[in-house]
């Protein structure tokens, strides 16, 4: 048996030199390039019920690295990009491992999930490469699970809650009224809630109900029907995905009037409703009317090579991935300690928007302006430009940081 | 009870009436050939995107004729190229077939129309409500069930009353007697295939305006119209008819009670207990090949 052990091993190492000798001999100029280019990591959910924004985010990535490459690369190198489908938390991270100790990747960009942002940060803290969450929303990423290796460009559900509750505010829908929730039964509905729960709490408001619903659920009749019941002061969905489009055509549909808002978004759903079905007030990071040079810019380059114009998970991975070639070749180095020491020290980025955004010490969490968009209804001038937007919250003379979590509010411990 | 109690029940018992199109031409499909289709989905998803293609010229009316007629079209072509030939065989082969069909026709949808879902509205005049006292309905949705109401008893009647529905009813029990007899089930085999699908495609065009259109949606409504089956026994006209509405009753109970989170949890739940207690389903036939 040991001979035959020996022999073996011996054989193995044999063909194993064998294969290498070849690889090096017959494709030298492979093996060369490989290490010339510097590649990313993406990973982001292509399939399953949040494939339709990963497919955004996938676009705007490809378009990152095409315009890097155009203006000269990372560090005088070619940016090569790996893609996967994320899956689920277990594919993710197992995904993410392989990226990381196989293909070598600088770093991580991407996701959509909060689960799997969550098993991709433990990969890359372990790892010791940076993670740029670009679509995961729960606060719990940035409080109890934040890591010194993982940043947000995403904003974190109390950004979208503060930013939207602001403009409820203002249409007098807050204090001394009852509102009626809709939360998707999972992490980040359950996030969410908890965050809508405490604005309420702090300005003066009530819930009607909330009820739970379970993602699998398609028809919303039953929901309809409490609601009209109810005849709460605001309707709040607190939903994701497609979820939210089936919600918007059957509200449309049953005729109900109580005005309505969300507190998770994505523009690609109210696409999907349309203009007929699409209403209420809604906040989001970013979209494409947003009247800056830079973000005109970005639209139009997206929507020549896409065919369509880019909604705002395209936005974040686009950012992304342009955050991390800009501050390489600012520091000459891909080194993760480096970035992240460059990053926590404040560092500035042109986010698109009116002011610049940087990632705050705390909990790594992107500073920078959100929006509200409101439905127009009848009336759009085509199938995208259905909503009508905000002026940046929060406004010029205040700090960007009012609407993310107040610092008893955030259970981070990031030294 | 309260009026709230009440309409819950009210609108559970239309609620499963959307499941009932894609539950009956699964169970069809299996009495007859043997095959579980786990495609189905996928041809309720087409009826939807072939809606959103086809409507701007024929209008939604047209679509809900051409559609579920383009879709029986592929249907047969499906049958004739791919399904006849499983249908003597190990249910595992079928199995795996129509499961790759799926993911095929999914990914099809993708890389033709894209992944983010696609809008569809209801026809200007369909919108509106209708009230019987304080209940509220949607006009669409009467509409919507007055359809599957006619297709249903439509079917029924083939089934049940032509020459035509004998041939299929002998062969689902006992295919080899038919063949004895002289009759080649072949056509039946084409027929009912082409009807069951055709009706999940129609299916497609009645929920494209009020449910969202991606290409996943097939494998949303397959499982809740497996259960459906299930409940209501494989092969039983009006067991899944009931099954139907059941599960809708169930659905709307549970939600009237304040435990939206269970809402569907709990047609599963149905699913088990009558699988312990009546592995057949409720009206499930006794059908001789499959025991």
């Amino acid at each position: 048996m040991n001979k035959s052990m020996c022999t073996q091993r011996r054989s193995l190492i044999k063909s194993a030199a064998a294969a290498t000798a070849a690889s090096t001999l017959s494709m030298p100029a492979f093996v060369r390039a490989q290490s010339d280019a510097i590649r990313f990591g993406h990973l982001t959910p292509r399939t399953g019920f949040l494939g339709p924004l990963g497919e955004y985010a996938v676009m705007a990535a490809d378009l990152a690295v095409e315009e890097i490459n155009a203006a000269g690369g990372v560090m005088g190198r070619k940016l090569e990009i790996l893609k996967e489908d994320s899956v689920n938390p277990q594919t993710a991270s197992t995904k993410a491992e392989r990226m990381i100790e196989r293909d070598k990747v600088a770093c991580i960009i991407g996701e959509i999930s909060s689960a799997s942002a969550l098993t991709i940060a433990q990969v890359s803290a372990r790892t010791r490469t940076l993670f740029v969450n670009t679509g995961a929303n729960s606060d719990a990423l940035r409080g109890s699970n934040c890591n010194k290796f993982m940043f947000h460009v995403e904003s974190q559900n109390s950004m979208y809650v503060k930013t939207c509750g602001r403009s409820l505010q203002q249409q007098g829908l807050v204090r001394g009224k009852k509102w009626f929730s809709l939360t998707a039964d999972y992490a980040f509905g359950h996030d969410l809630l908890k965050v809508a729960k405490r604005f309420m709490e702090g300005n003066g408001g009530n819930f009607a109900a909330d009820k739970l619903v379970p993602t699998d659920l398609t028809d919303f009749s039953a929901m309809l029907i409490e609601i009209r019941n109810a005849k709460p002061d605001l309707v709040v969905s607190n939903l994701a995905g497609n979820q939210i489009t089936n919600f918007l055509k059957q509200y449309a549909e049953f005729g109900l009037n109580f005005p309505v808002a969300g507190f998770g978004f994505d523009t690609a759903l109210a696409w999907a409703a349309g203009a007929d079905n699409f209403g209420g007030t809604w906040p989001v990071v970013w979209h494409h009317l947003i009247d800056t040079p830079n973000s005109k810019r970005f639209v139009a380059n997206f929507t020549k090579k896409y065919g369509k114009p880019p909604e705002n998970q395209a936005w974040g991975d686009y950012l992304a991935v342009k955050i991390f070639a800009q501050s390489m070749n600012e520091l000459k180095t891909t080194d993760s300690a480096k970035l992240i020491d460059h990053w926590e020290k404040g560092a500035k980025f042109d986010v698109m928007k009116t002011r610049e955004g940087y990632f705050r010490k705390s909990d790594h969490q992107l500073m920078h302006e959100m929006y509200t968009v409101q439905a127009i209804g009848k009336g759009s001038k085509n199938r995208w430009d259905i909503f009508k937007s905000s002026a940046p919250v929060p406004g010029p003379g205040e700090s960007l940081e009012v609407i993310a979590t107040t610092a008893e509010e955030n259970e981070c411990k990031l030294g | 009870m309260s009026t709230l109690f009440l309409q819950q029940i009210a609108n559970g018992l239309l609620d499963g009436v959307y499941y009932l199109l894609i539950a009956l031409g699964l169970s069809l499909i299996f009495s007859l050939g043997g095959i579980v289709n786990l495609a189905h989905g996928a041809f309720y998803a087409v009826g939807a995107y072939l809606t959103i293609l086809i409507s701007p010229y024929v209008g939604f009316g047209g679509s809900l004729i051409i559609a579920p007629g383009l879709v029986a079209l592929l249907g047969i072509l499906i049958e004739r190229t791919l399904f006849q030939r499983f249908y003597r065989a190990d249910p595992i082969l079928s199995l795996l077939l129509t499961f790759g069909l799926a993911l095929v026709a999914e990914q099809l949808l993708r890389m033709i129309f894209g992944a983010p879902p696609l809008s569809y509205s209801i026809p200007t005049w369909l919108r509106g409500q209708v009230f019987l006292g304080d209940f509220i309905y949607s006009r669409y949705r009467v509409t919507l069930i007055v359809i599957a109401a006619v297709c249903v008893l439509g079917l029924w009647l083939l089934l049940n009353k032509t020459a035509f529905g004998r041939v299929v009813r002998a062969g689902v029990q006992n295919p080899d007697m038919v063949g004895a007899l002289g009759i080649s089930l072949k056509p039946y085999m084409m027929a009912v295939a082409a009807i069951g699908i055709g009706l999940a495609g129609l299916a497609g065009v009645l929920l494209a305006p009020i449910y969202s259109i991606h290409p996943a949606m097939g494998q949303e409504i397959i499982t809740p119209a497996f259960v459906v089956v299930v409940i209501g026994g494989l092969g039983s006209f009006w067991g899944v008819v009931t099954a139907a509405i059941l599960v809708g009753l169930v659905k709307g109970v549970t939600i009237g009670l304040g435990y939206s989170q269970f809402s569907t949890a709990v047609i599963y739940l149905m699913m088990l207990v009558v699988l312990l207690f009546r592995p057949r389903g409720l009206f499930g036939e006794r059908i001789q090949r499959f025991e």
